[in-house]
């Protein structure tokens, strides 16, 4: 069908980034991959800017790599909402890819959100479903958490591991409603400043309030490497939290919806007509909505 | 709508400074384009793998250490070794105009100095893509010149 699969199984780094180009501009759709065995392929890694997401996944790929695990990274960052553009910044503080052994067996993508509202656009689910499919082993996407409302991220992985780091609010920040709730881990950051022992315990105690099935809270530095192999092995094994089951599909129906009408090729014209006041909201949505049925 | 294009914005080389860097990667940005930062001190080598697996049409690379005559076309030459030909590359910095023949011939598009206004580096970009010689490719040719 298309040979750059076929040449992105065989390691043409090229053809993969190719792949997930096209992808990307909504030119070709994956599906999910059947997959044996009940681990999981696709883990989000996510938490508010600056608790130090891109700094612990490095550290943890170097781990990874060392159990004989090839993993893709797709790494999220928001696009300007008024020009469009992006500044993609996550490579800086992967020293992963500059190592000459370990390089081969992590690839990494950044990806910005275009269109899309909320942390991950659902195109990032058909592009880690192409990596999947080409042979890599795990997919971890990395999104900028920009509060406890981005849930998105449920849409598009299988587990949900919140970063966390102190100095991040009283203990009433841990209590507030969101993606908490939907955490199948949580890793509380910085743990060699003050504060992080008392935030991590603040979370648990937030966690342990009316759920049985409450994720473990873990305390790491990344700048030191303290708790990151035990963190990393963990993650390996991670279940999936029961208590978000409605929650994943609510989200990716979401998701699915706001796909179907940025799709739609007269998006762009349809926005201009009702910012000139040429067409009502309604009439713009009726025309988005029904041209997708 | 066009999609955005994917630009790398690379250091090479012992160079720490990057405040021309950052300012081109936030202007290209507010042009609407995405734009990748390798960081400071790559290698041609890292910077050509972040080309790749970024799949970037562009590649931006910066350098105020005096090391351009040697670095720019070593950035050339192994892009061309990786059938990357179709990448186009444009340099900025403090680069001498004395410096630029030799940079043009090796196949650097365009040369972006001191006092460059970004909306020239991005009718730079707007032109270079819409040509079929521009390319690192297609090696000596082609360059930005302003007054055309």
């Amino acid at each position: 069908m298309d040979n750059r699969i076929e040449a992105a199984k065989e390691g043409d780094r090229r053809a993969l980034a190719r792949l997930l180009t096209s992808i990307e501009n909504g030119e070709l759709r994956f599906s999910e991959p059947h997959s044996g065995g009940s681990d999981w392929k696709i883990l989000a890694l996510t938490g508010p800017p600056g608790v130090g997401k891109s700094c612990l996944l490095d550290r943890m790929l170097h781990e990874w790599v060392d159990h004989g695990l090839r993993i893709a990274v797709l790494a999220v960052d928001p696009s300007s909402p008024r020009s469009g553009g992006a500044l993609l910044g996550d490579r800086v503080r992967m020293s992963v890819v500059d190592d000459d052994i370990k390089k081969k067996s992590v690839y990494l993508r950044s990806v910005a959100t275009r269109k899309t509202s909320g942390s991950v656009p659902l195109v990032v689910r058909d592009m880690a479903f192409c990596l999947l499919q080409v042979g890599w082993d795990k997919v971890i996407i990395e999104t900028v958490g920009a509060g406890p409302s981005e849930v998105r991220c449920a849409a598009v992985a299988d587990r949900i591991v919140l970063v966390e780091g102190p100095a991040r609010g009283d203990g009433v920040q841990a209590e507030k409603a969101g993606l908490l709730e939907l955490a199948d881990a949580v890793i509380v950051n910085k743990s060699d400043l003050d504060g992080a022992q008392r935030h991590a315990n603040e979370l648990r105690e937030s966690l342990h309030l009316g759920h049985e099935d409450a994720p473990d809270v873990h305390l790491v530095s990344a700048l030191y490497g303290d708790g990151v192999a035990e963190a990393s092995s963990m993650l390996l094994t991670l279940e999936q939290s029961m208590r978000a089951g409605r929650a994943r599909w609510r989200e990716r129906l979401l998701s699915h919806h706001e796909r179907l009408l940025l799709e739609h090729p007269e998006f762009d014209s349809l926005l201009m007509k009702i910012e000139e006041g040429l067409m009502s909201f309604e009439d713009a949505y009726a025309q988005l909505r029904d041209g997708n049925e | 709508m066009d999609q955005p294009l994917r630009i790398v914005i690379a250091k090479p080389g012992l160079d720490g400074h990057d405040r021309g860097a950052k300012v081109v990667a936030r202007a290209l940005r507010d042009a609407g384009h995405e734009v990748i930062y390798t960081g400071l001190r790559r290698t041609p080598e890292q910077i050509i793998e972040t080309v790749r697996d970024e799949d970037a049409v562009l590649l931006g690379i910066s350098s105020l250490s005096g090391a351009h005559g040697h670095l720019f076309p070593r950035i050339c030459e192994t892009l061309r070794e990786h059938n990357m030909g179709d990448v186009i590359v444009f340099g900025g910095g403090i680069i001498p105009e004395d410096d630029w023949p030799p940079l043009f011939a090796a196949g650097v598009r365009a040369l972006f100095g001191p006092g460059t206004t970004s909306e020239e580096m991005v009718e730079f970009i707007a032109t270079a893509v819409q040509r079929d010689d521009a390319g690192v490719g297609h090696g000596a040719g082609w360059h930005w010149n302003p007054s055309e």
